[in-house]
């Protein structure tokens, strides 16, 4: 398997700068402020088809070629480190183990937009990710790597860290812009896109940490090196975080196509070695798979959506049999409503409705008709609003009923599980 | 009202921060600052909410709605400890729900409550990231993770020996 971002081994010291540069660190940049035009690096990073990483798998390069160079105004990058998609903690890992690999290739990326000063949004829990960053920050700094003239060179750049303080919606790439803005995190409408009006109304490019950390590895290899890994529609690694019902949960990174078989025998099988009953392939917001549909198939982009679900953030929660797909239902429910930001109608009083829903079902309460009404609210979201958050609840609902809908007969009939409302594996808790 | 100690002590680093980010970015503070006055003194007091908008020329209801946005921020204290139990699909998997309860039993606290001490605070929170290393435990917002009921017991009773 190829390691294009996983490279070395983690020790006590792999994220500090000497340890970068012992592995060849900043040399990609030095060549890019030296040799290079912006527009090299853009052409580089498009012919390479780098989709994004943090769920919606646009191609960077064509995000990236929006920016119109020599324009007169301030560009703005922003790297999303707000990591909260349900399932998903692999950007975590670059940034506690690779923060000198997501700064380089953010300087790289910001050299080819001309970007002064670029930004990395990171959840407001993250601890151990925040001091890392931050402290790769000081060590770019005092070595030259960043601040003015780098390297000698005409260009400048400050990365700078900003927190957010606990929402999820601000993943969501307007709205984490508008938080920059210090104001409360709600989506915009598009058009104008980002890459037009984003920061304070700027051309800004919102990348998630992955798909940035990519960037060096592209421009030092190029193109044709990183589409020989993956497949052709999905080029590249991914790194996926894997979690719930397995023996060793943590994050791995495979080539694009990799079997999912093989990955699952890669984190030790399923805990107490019991049937595999589904598995969420992409973040809560990715549409549930039954084991016997994912086992055969090859993780990428096309194998994903052809089964009707997608590789979304590659937050992979593995589910074994046994396992009451209404209480889980109920708890992604009670996130989604949590979390809705309240602009847009469908989504502030739909992700009420379907939470309520599945509350009185697990209370004993359901009605035969609930069913229905749970597919009802969700279609109607779909489309209807700002951001993608209600549609994603929507598709977290309608996946389950499709796929586990005697589930939530047997619980309106009997008024109880049909699984003993069991969320954990029994035997090993 | 006037602006606390607290705030007047913080207004060094402010400046420092404001010479950090670009010309024009005063708004952008808003969140920083409201962190670091909730470090520094466990919550946002009213009248400090004056005090930044003024600092940073921003309009009052911009910073009130900020704070009545984002969920780690508050108006309130919460207790001395504070104990945020991860409710999410992964940890939930790996038995937060039999954590929460027996936490919840060791405290005396629903989650959502204060100890009339003031001592601790149970909440309950959303997904932190820690999926491959669930359940996880926040307590003053620092990771416990691969948390077992009778490891954070044992730590309460250390905490509220302290």
């Amino acid at each position: 398997m190829t390691k294009l971002i996983m490279t070395f081994p983690v020790t006590e010291t792999s994220h500090t700068l000497a340890s970068y540069r012992s592995r060849g660190g900043y040399a990609t940049l030095e060549r890019v402020v030296r040799e290079m035009r912006p527009e090299d690096v853009t052409r580089e990073v498009t012919a390479a088809g780098v989709q994004g990483r943090g769920g919606a798998a646009f191609p960077a390069g064509r995000k990236w070629s929006v920016i119109k160079l020599n324009d007169g105004q301030p560009h703005y990058l922003c790297a999303n480190a707000d990591e909260g998609e349900p399932g998903t903690f692999k950007d975590r890992w670059i940034l506690e183990n690779a923060p000198h690999l997501l700064l380089e290739s953010m300087l790289i990326a910001a050299y080819a937009l001309q970007v002064r000063h670029a930004f990395v949004y990171m959840r407001g829990e993250f601890d151990l990710p925040y001091r890392r960053l931050a402290s790769a920050i000081d060590e770019a700094t005092a070595a030259g790597l960043m601040g003015e003239r780098i390297l000698g060179s005409a260009f400048d750049c400050d990365v700078l860290i900003y927190r957010g303080a606990g929402s999820y919606v601000c993943g969501e790439a307007s709205a984490l812009l508008t938080s920059i803005e210090g104001k409360r995190g709600y989506p915009r409408n598009r058009p104008p896109r980002l890459t037009v009006r984003g920061l304070y109304q700027r051309p800004t490019v919102v990348n998630n940490v992955e798909t940035l950390s990519n960037i060096t590895g592209i421009v030092r290899d190029g193109a044709a090196a990183f589409r020989a890994v993956g497949t052709a529609d999905s080029p590249g690694t991914r790194l996926v975080s894997v979690s719930g019902h397995v023996n060793r949960p943590g994050v791995h990174e495979i080539d694009l196509g990799y079997a999912f078989e093989r990955l699952l025998d890669d984190c030790g099988g399923v805990l107490d070695g019991r049937a595999l009953k589904a598995v969420i392939p992409g973040g809560i917001s990715s549409k549930v798979l039954t084991g016997d549909e994912i086992m055969p198939l090859a993780l990428d982009h096309e194998s994903l959506a052809a089964a009707g679900s997608s590789l979304g953030s590659g937050g992979m929660i593995v589910i074994a049999e046994g396992t009451c797909m209404v209480r889980l239902l109920q708890v992604m429910l009670r996130f989604y409503h949590h979390e809705s930001c309240g602009q847009c109608t469908p989504c502030r009083e739909g992700m009420g409705w379907l939470h309520r829903i599945i509350d009185r079902i697990v209370a004993g309460e359901g009605r035969p008709e609930d069913i229905d009404r749970l597919y009802r609210i969700s279609a109607a979201n779909d489309g209807t609003t700002i951001c993608g958050l209600g549609d994603a609840a929507g598709y977290a609902t309608s996946g389950i009923l499709n796929k586990f809908r005697p589930e939530f007969e047997y619980w309106i009939e009997h008024k109880r599980s049909r699984f003993d409302g069991n969320l954990v594996c029994r035997a090993s808790s | 009202m006037s602006a606390s100690p607290t705030f007047a002590s913080l207004v060094p680093e402010f400046d420092a921060l404001r010479r950090r980010f670009p010309p024009g970015f005063e708004s952008s503070l808003v969140l920083p600052c409201l962190r670091r006055l909730q470090e520094a003194w466990g919550h946002v007091e009213d009248s400090d909410i004056a005090a930044l908008a003024e600092y940073l020329a921003v309009p009052r209801v911009q910073i009130e709605e900020a704070l009545s946005f984002y969920g780690q921020l508050r108006r309130e204290p919460v207790g001395r400890w504070h104990v945020e139990v991860c409710r999410n699909v992964s940890c939930s998997l790996r038995g937060a729900e039999t954590l929460l309860e027996r936490l919840s039993s060791k405290l005396g606290l629903a989650p959502g409550d204060t100890s009339a001490d003031g001592r601790f605070t149970l909440s309950t929170c959303e997904c932190l990231g820690s999926c491959g290393t669930a359940p996880v435990v926040l307590v003053n917002g620092v990771y416990h993770e691969n948390a077992s009921a009778p490891e954070i017991e044992r730590m309460i009773e250390g905490l509220e020996r302290a």
